[in-house]
């Protein structure tokens, strides 16, 4: 299985500004200074090799969208965010806009940077695609109708032109749909969000954004441990730092990276993809904030090791 | 997870042993929560002895901010001292050190706090 990240950003896209670029460049030719790079090779070589990712490359800007990808000739998303603009124009430019595509997307939830990407979702406008919505909140087709209609978006949603179902599941129960066994799980945040565990030859990804998991009750802590049971994959909401979670943004529906790293520890899950990044984050924000998760893996570890990752608009994960 | 207290004048010391996670975080509320009811102004002051504290979680850091919200409105001193390596790295990703005002030493914090438990400290 591959897992691709279109859009890594929490509640709100960004984009960098040019300052940004031209702070990049500044460093990047610093770095630079001295050294012998004459050709595009060299120059490739020392980009990939020498800067660090957060100088040669962005996190990106994109909102909650994520590819779960197993081969088959249907896709798999989890959540509708700009993300799912860059993903439908890949697919576009692959696949070509005659060939219909089937797709199944998991909703975390309805809020706005979750559902915002779908009115620019070009296959939503085109005969013969067809796109199931699955989640568990009871609103789920209104909101998606509620931001096509006027004054929000020029297109109503009866005017798209592909087939597009809504699929209610419960959570806790265990369906298969797309290829996957898939069971969601209600989590805390406001209005409530859903994280899913997803399975398939034997491989486990769970996908568990904008939830707040205090870790203050033993036992719903049990059942979000039993969750990430043994997962090769979770990719976790780690938007603020642990004081701010727990005191000046308590009860703004968000984890941190301690919770992340202790909530895998405990499941003996293999590999942790901090995710739904702050948006007044920049790029070395973001990238010592990795630095900081990776050291407190390595300081807390005992017999299991877990490997952390930052999801970034353009990662690929091979599970 | 053991948690006791001893008075030099005006400041509480409480000292906290082992490792606290989720799982007796509760039981860390219960025992730390009493020794902060008079921290307030020309009451008592407390130094959060973390010198044999092995590990904390996320759950014990809460249990602190908790306290720490405590005793803030009331305006009394809540100070940590000694953290081991860990406990300090563990305060400084979760951005606890921005929460407490930290010290090397209990005597440090005594110095800072109140010169009197400072010199009980020292004959005591």
């Amino acid at each position: 299985m591959r897992v691709r990240f279109w859009g890594t950003r929490g509640s709100l896209p960004v984009s960098l500004t040019a300052e940004d670029i031209k702070g990049k460049i500044v460093e990047a030719l610093l770095a630079a200074a001295g050294r012998n790079l004459k050709t595009r090779a060299e120059i490739e070589a020392f980009v990939g090799r020498d800067l660090p990712f957060a100088i040669s490359h962005t996190y990106g800007g994109n909102s909650s969208c994520v590819e779960l990808d197993i081969g088959t000739d249907e896709h798999v998303l989890c959540d509708l965010g700009t993300g799912v603009r860059p993903f439908g124009l890949d697919v576009l430019a692959r696949k070509g806009p005659r060939t219909p595509r089937t797709f199944h997307v998991f909703m975390s939830h309805l809020h706005w940077d979750h559902i915002m990407g779908f009115p620019f979702f070009p296959h939503a406008y085109l005969p013969g695609n067809r796109i199931v919505i699955y989640g568990c909140h009871a609103g789920i087709e209104e909101a998606f109708r509620g931001q096509h209609a006027a004054p929000c978006f020029p297109v109503d949603f009866s005017r798209l032109s592909a087939k597009i179902e809504f699929v209610k599941l419960e959570p806790g129960r265990r369906v298969r749909h797309a290829d996957f066994d898939v069971t969601p799980k209600l989590q805390q945040h406001s209005g409530d969000s859903y994280s899913y565990r997803f399975e398939h030859g034997g491989k486990v990804v769970v996908y568990s954004t904008d939830a707040e998991h205090k870790t203050d009750d033993v036992a719903s802590t049990h059942e979000v441990v039993e969750f990430f049971r043994n997962a090769d994959l979770v990719i976790f909401d780690a938007m603020y730092s642990l004081a701010d979670a727990v005191s000046v943004k308590e009860d703004w529906g968000h984890s941190s990276n301690i919770v992340g790293v202790e909530l895998c520890q405990h499941a003996r899950a293999r590999h942790l993809c901090i995710y739904h990044h702050e948006p007044v984050y920049n790029d070395a924000k973001i990238a010592s904030v990795l630095q900081e998760t990776l050291r407190l893996e390595e300081i807390t570890r005992a017999d299991h090791t877990l490997r952390i990752s930052s999801a970034y608009d353009g990662l690929e994960i091979a599970v | 997870m053991q948690v006791s207290a001893v008075r030099y004048a005006d400041v509480l010391v409480v000292a906290v042993k082992g490792r606290i996670d989720y799982m007796n975080a509760e039981e860390f509320k219960a025992a730390l929560l009493p020794h902060l009811a008079n921290c307030a102004p020309g009451r008592d002051q407390v130094i959060l002895d973390l010198s044999r504290l092995e590990y904390v979680s996320s759950a014990g850091l809460r249990v602190l901010m908790i306290a720490a919200k405590e005793v803030r409105p009331r305006k009394g001193r809540f100070v940590a001292v000694s953290l081991q390596p860990v406990v300090r790295e563990i305060f400084e990703i979760s951005r606890f050190t921005l929460v407490f005002d930290l010290f090397d030493t209990v005597q440090d914090a005594l110095r800072a706090l109140s010169p009197k438990a400072a010199a009980m400290s020292h004959t005591g």
